[in-house]
């Protein structure tokens, strides 16, 4: 266990607040992505790895921003950026991928998924015949 | 004391995010379809990004965090490619 040596004049309660956030966020992200090595369909597993990105990387950031914080005696915020970023990022990429995935299931014909509505049918070029 | 808190927090997120890193390798190598595979590396992008401001906290310096940055606008970028790859066969139309 090598000691931190930049983090000299860190007082008591920064380092219990860095170290709480730092935990909760590694964790949160340990459990997210046990949960998507383990649960058994793709449109399980695609929930599980948002809890690293929602309060992982927001357990993380908070962490590294009252360190740094601390440790300069000034503002640094900088880090709320990758915050931003992952959260306005992972809806999109998410909800890309669940469409494509529902897309290769409908074209294979794969029960387990529902119907493509009539609406999307129409919207496509193909005419709803039938209903 | 507050050093030891600080090292030992450090090292135990450091652990559980390369522990998640291999868990999500194992499913990107397990498949068993595309769509796990594209959805393990963007976790992995995650993951890697999380851990090198970990990184950077322990050893305090900015360049980490620029890293990190970088990271996750490819990880963002390449899972959107892939998606649409998934999706129409194609990137660019």
């Amino acid at each position: 266990m090598n000691v931190i040596e930049h983090a000299g004049d860190l007082p008591a309660w920064a380092a219990l607040a860095v170290s709480f956030f730092l935990v909760v966020g590694a964790g949160l992200t340990l459990t997210g992505t046990i949960g998507f090595a383990r649960l058994p369909t793709f449109y399980e597993r695609i929930h599980a790895p948002t809890l690293g990105t929602s309060w992982g990387t927001g357990g993380i950031v908070m962490a590294s921003m009252i360190f740094f914080t601390v440790l300069a005696t000034r503002p640094v915020v900088h880090e709320i950026l990758i915050g931003i970023f992952v959260t306005v990022t992972t809806p999109v990429t998410l909800m890309l991928l669940a469409r494509a995935a529902l897309h290769r299931d409908r074209a294979e014909g794969n029960p387990e998924v529902p119907a493509e509505a009539p609406l999307e049918r129409e919207a496509e070029g193909q005419p709803a015949a039938g209903d | 004391m507050s050093h030891t808190i600080l090292a030992w927090s450090v090292t135990i997120a450091q652990v559980f995010l390369a522990i998640a890193m291999a868990l999500a390798a194992l499913r990107m190598f397990r498949g068993p379809r595309a769509q796990d595979r594209v959805l393990a590396l963007d976790t992995l992008y995650v993951n890697s990004m999380l851990l090198l401001m970990v990184f950077g906290m322990r050893t305090g310096k900015v360049i980490y965090f620029e890293a990190s940055l970088v990271i996750g606008m490819l990880g963002f970028v390449a899972t959107v490619a892939l998606a649409k790859f998934l999706m129409r066969g194609e990137v660019i139309e």
